[in-house]
């Protein structure tokens, strides 16, 4: 069952061979064991996942299932869930119960699917290790050592340690593609627009995308069924035809163009890294695919122009944290302002800070022409060059990260080399382009590889496609860590 | 040598739209504290803003009506202004800022002086604050966010103004102007219409001078005295070789005064930036046209036509339109008249009518006489039926609801009379039992005559003719 | 251009965030580290280029006006450090 691919969860539901209960049991007991030594989870409540179960149990016994309904998913903690708190990595929200539901979870909890409980992250999303978590670091099921990537490295791992068969996660520079490169899973970051970010706790609101975290690509179009949506309460949400993700999934790969470009493959590309993303290529070019070069001149340039306009739009996005109306106080303060400072200085962590910080900066009298606004020209140019590529390929591939995971506390003083983790993935944010990452290959240490998949806009169900086909032909996404002890 | 004063007015009008700008929740004034503010309002994580249709139409309406067309900018954007303060939940407000929904336009006013036009710079579609309680409780500062979120339009004028009572003049055309077109209900009590004013001072021709912005003016007297204390305390300062300090000050309406602000505003850096939750609000040319053809006749366009139309004086004019109601209802009873000129109809609305209408605390939306009533009850003026003083009298009666003027004229016994023999009984009657009035007019003292009249006058309990008796009454008396 | 220790305590001042003189230095070294990164962004001719502010060029979705929302200041309340009267508190503001 732990193993079992979400289609196989729901046959085994509807065929009574195991009831939602017992599959939550199952998932619960698993995550109890490993949760001490891997910290993916923040908050579990078996008692609300059961009762939910139980709920799910009646709608299948009077069949009136819809596809996930009975199956346990794993919530990144930054999806607002009513009743459960909520902490977004933060002490700032340690004790913070949210009053109403994400749109996300609203359209979990309509599809009948279980909440397994609340993952681990970094601090707001601010990181690419989830070292930055007020409660912890998460530690990478394939050697916990090393980090599983960030900042949805909670849901990557909770997958990859099998603790869960499903796990929403959040991307504002990468945060689902990279962990799950570096976990070893597959995630997916929709076009911006499709998953609604209500409720979804704002990092950077231009860049910030909800999305699905699995085995496979088949899993994730079945989750992204779920995800996708209108919602009225996103004045970005896109008002859309619902569509069926799995409908291209078994189409044959032949005819379609694979956009490769150079500018990914430079210098910073670990040259193992390298090779398995070569040997995937070799594979979809054996599926009939057609590999084409493509060149993205200006998407060096995306890195310095995402540490601009993400932490602007947090520095003002995090503002509303000042202990008034919920969250942390600082129990002693002289005076207002000092109540301000003194409650902002200790419910936040250090990399939260120091983006706020930048982006007080950067939007401050004097700088906004230089820095902002040069950055969202920039990130015109990067837009462009995805419009110019797309005239030549149907889909951009290549790697998800530079290298594969690396030790925990490795990058942590030095932010810039921690920045550039998100080289090839923070392109597709500042485009607003659906992006995914699936396993390729192993590494040094025995480390996953994941490879990155760039799709035009609302082209998920050709990506899901692509990667469908990939995992049809090859278990990379089947290899589970076995260093695992209990 | 003397000074010029220079004032520009921003002011905030609050929509009136049932819900809030960025949220569902009700603008009704007068709620308990928090209890209109949702999640939106009171800025949960994960909140976000969705615009309100009806405050854009708004801001629109008052576009067109200032400036045409022209005035409306296709495309704005909402940006956030980034400061801290507790009854600013998100720690930003939601506003425009380099590309205002409205650009342009002008507000033309009426003072002693004659007629001005004042430019107007910009307006913007913004969400007010919260409210900040600094008495209620020793050591704290309730905050109450049932105000947070409500939409306002900020309207900026240019700084064209050179007296107070210009500005109050300006403060008060454009206050007409947004209930006129239905954008704001002018409830300054309530704050629904607010002014802050910059004022400074500079001699004539000279550079503009720096600029003191005066918060919290929430009456016109307020606005006027607050300009003219700041610019004698400017002048006082200049005059004395010294020097004026750009700075917010707040003016005590029960001291009468303007004084700094003590919050220190560190050096204002708002750090405004497009919000990246709210794309470019877009005016198609479509949804302009549909709000232009719903937009009442102007205060403007009717001045013009009353002077034409009716041969109106400018000032007439001025005064029937000073709210819409009150122009609607001179217009209705002109359809409706038969004899008397507009002009008359212009000098009993703004005269006897808007008496009544203050004294009994109502406005023309609650008076009781429709206009073709109110013709009717001039048309008997005209007619000979009864004299302009018992209209007075018949008026008050309609406005309590006793019926149509002929109803009144004939319950009460009011009709003129005009019977030429019964008059001359009574003048006859008059004349000799007054041989001193008689001698006296004889004498050459026209005052003899009127006292006269008056006799007659009384005598018919104010019934007769006055045209009448007088014409007989002189003929007696030459005879 | 480096920072300079007095901006890093501005912005932090602008931005509500307490920093100790240590940490005003750590974190100065820190952010002339990100700003050099970011300062590769000026070399790129970007005359006439449209600034993209948004995740996808569309316009402005408006909704009805229309009252949606309950009071919820009971759930609300519960959630904040210091209430009372129906008012949240905080130190005493003058102004």
């Amino acid at each position: 069952m732990l193993n079992a691919s979400l289609n196989e969860l729901s046959a085994a539901l509807a065929q009574k061979k195991i009831s939602s209960a017992e599959l939550t049991q199952l998932f619960l007991d698993r995550t109890s064991r490993l949760n001490g030594a891997l910290n993916a989870f923040i908050t579990v409540d078996a008692e609300k996942s059961l009762a939910q179960a139980l709920a799910a149990d009646e709608r299948i016994a009077k069949g009136d299932a819809k596809p996930l309904t009975g199956i346990p998913v794993a919530h990144k903690d930054i999806f607002v869930t009513k009743g459960w708190r909520t902490t977004c990595g933060s002490k700032m929200l340690s004790n913070f119960v949210s009053p109403y539901d994400a749109h996300v979870i609203e359209r979990f909890n309509a599809a009948g699917a279980v909440i397994l409980g609340k993952t681990n992250m970094d601090e707001f999303a601010m990181g690419s290790s989830s070292e930055t978590s007020f409660y912890g670091p998460v530690k990478n099921p394939w050697g916990p050592a090393y980090v599983p990537g960030g900042s949805s490295g909670g849901s990557t791992a909770a997958i990859a340690a099998r603790m869960a068969p499903a796990a929403t996660g959040t991307d504002t520079g990468g945060s689902i593609r990279q962990p799950a490169a570096l976990s070893g899973v597959s995630g997916l970051k929709p076009t911006y627009g499709l998953v609604s970010r209500y409720g979804m706790i704002a990092f950077a609101s231009s860049l910030d995308q909800g999305g699905p975290i699995a085995k496979s690509a088949e899993d994730l179009a079945l989750l992204l069924n779920v995800m996708a949506g209108f919602d009225e309460r996103d004045s970005t949400s896109v008002e859309r035809a619902a569509e069926d993700y799995r409908r291209e999934l078994d189409r044959p790969l032949a005819g379609l163009r694979v956009g490769v470009p150079k500018e990914h493959f430079g210098g910073g590309l670990a040259a193992e890294v390298g090779k398995a993303i070569e040997a995937a290529l070799a594979q979809l070019e054996k599926l009939g695919a057609k590999r084409v070069p493509v060149n993205l001149p200006s998407s060096g340039l995306s890195v310095p122009a995402y540490y601009v306009i993400a932490p602007a739009e947090a520095s003002s996005n995090l503002s509303r944290f000042d202990g008034v109306r919920y969250g942390h106080r600082a129990k002693e303060y002289r005076d207002l302002a000092d109540m301000y400072f003194r409650t902002r200085a200790e419910g936040f962590g250090a990399e939260v800070r120091r983006r706020i910080l930048i982006g007080t900066y950067v939007l401050s009298h004097g700088y906004y022409d230089a820095y902002y606004l040069k950055a969202q020209k920039i990130r015109r140019l990067i837009a462009d060059d995805f419009v110019a590529a797309f005239k030549q390929c149907d889909l951009i591939v290549g790697p998800t990260a530079p290298t594969v995971a690396f030790k925990i506390g490795a990058k942590a003083a030095d932010p810039v080399q921690m920045y550039l983790n998100d080289i090839y993935t923070i392109p597709a944010n500042l485009a607003g382009l659906p992006a995914m990452s699936i396993p390729c290959g192993f590494g040094k240490d025995d480390l996953p590889v994941g490879l990155h998949i760039v799709g035009n806009y609302f082209s998920e169900a050709r990506m899901l496609n692509l990667a469908h086909q990939y995992q049809k032909a090859t278990d990379w996404h089947q290899r589970e860590p076995g260093g695992i002890r209990p | 040598m003397n000074w010029e004063i220079v004032i520009g007015l921003e002011t905030h009008a609050q929509l009136s739209t049932q819900s809030k700008m960025f949220s569902g929740a009700s603008t009704a004034f007068g709620a308990a504290p928090n209890t209109q503010a949702s999640a939106v309002d009171i800025a949960l994580p994960g909140v976000l803003p969705v615009a309100n249709k009806d405050a854009v139409e708004r801001a629109i309406r008052f576009g067109l009506a200032v400036g045409g067309e022209n005035a409306i900018n296709r495309r704005s954007v909402f940006a956030r202004k980034n400061y801290f303060y507790p009854d600013l939940p998100k720690g930003y407000q939601i506003s425009q800022y380099e590309l205002p929904i409205v650009k342009g336009g002008e507000i033309r006013i009426l003072t002693k002086s004659g007629e001005k036009a004042v430019r107007l710079t910009r307006a913007h579609l913004e969400e007010d604050a919260g409210k900040s309680l600094h008495e209620a409780f020793r050591d704290s500062s309730g905050i109450d966010l049932n105000r947070a979120g409500v939409p306002l339009l900020e309207i900026v004028s240019e700084p064209d103004m050179r007296s107070a009572e210009e500005a109050v003049a300006y403060a008060k055309t454009l206050h007409s102007l947004v209930r006129w077109i239905g954008i704001c209900d002018g409830n300054m009590q309530e704050g629904s219409f607010r002014c802050d004013a910059n004022v400074s001072v500079r001699r004539p021709g000279g550079p503009l001078g720096t600029r003191a912005e005066i918060k919290n003016l929430n009456s016109f007297r307020f606005l006027e005295h607050a300009i003219e204390f700041e610019a004698k305390r400017q002048i006082d300062i200049l005059d004395d070789g010294g020097k004026i300090v750009q700075e917010t000050r707040l003016y005590d309406a029960d001291r009468d005064e303007t004084r700094a602000m003590r919050t220190k505003e560190e050096a204002h850096d708002y750090r405004y930036f497009p919000d990246p939750d709210l794309s470019p609000l877009e005016v198609s040319e479509k949804w302009m046209g549909e709000i232009k053809a719903k937009l009442p006749e102007l205060p403007e366009a009717k001045r013009k036509r009353y002077q034409i139309e009716y041969a109106l004086s400018l000032y007439d004019a001025s005064l029937l339109t000073d709210t819409r109601e009150k122009a609607e209802y001179f217009e209705l009873v002109c359809r409706s008249l038969e004899g008397p000129a507009p002009k008359t109809v212009a000098n009993w609305i703004t005269g006897e009518l808007s008496a009544l209408l203050n004294d009994r605390g109502i406005d023309f939306s609650q008076l009781l006489i429709s206009g073709k009533a109110f013709a009717k009850l001039l048309d008997r003026i005209k007619d000979g039926t009864i004299s302009a003083n018992v209209a007075k009298e018949i008026l008050h009666g309609m406005a309590n609801g006793e019926g149509d003027a002929d109803a009144i004229i004939a319950k009460r016994g009011l009709k003129q009379i005009s019977d030429a023999g019964a008059i001359e009984k009574i003048v006859d009657q008059v004349i000799a039992a007054n041989p001193k009035q008689v001698e006296d007019y004889r004498a050459g003292k026209e005052k003899a005559f009127n006292s006269l009249v008056g006799q007659v006058m009384k005598a018919t309990q104010g019934k007769a003719n006055p045209a009448q008796v007088n014409e007989i009454l002189k003929r007696k008396l030459a005879g | 251009m480096p920072l300079s220790l007095d901006e890093v305590r501005r912005i932090a001042q602008l931005a509500r965030i307490g920093v100790s003189d240590a940490e005003a230095r750590t974190v100065l070294v820190q952010l002339n580290d990100i700003f050099e990164l970011i300062g590769r962004m000026q070399k790129v001719d970007t005359e006439g280029v449209e600034p993209m502010s948004h995740g996808q060029d569309l316009k402005l979705r408006l909704r009805d006006d229309a009252v949606t929302e309950r009071d919820q200041r009971e759930g609300f309340q519960s959630l904040a450090p210091q209430v009372e009267q129906g008012l949240y508190l905080v130190p005493k503001v003058i102004e």
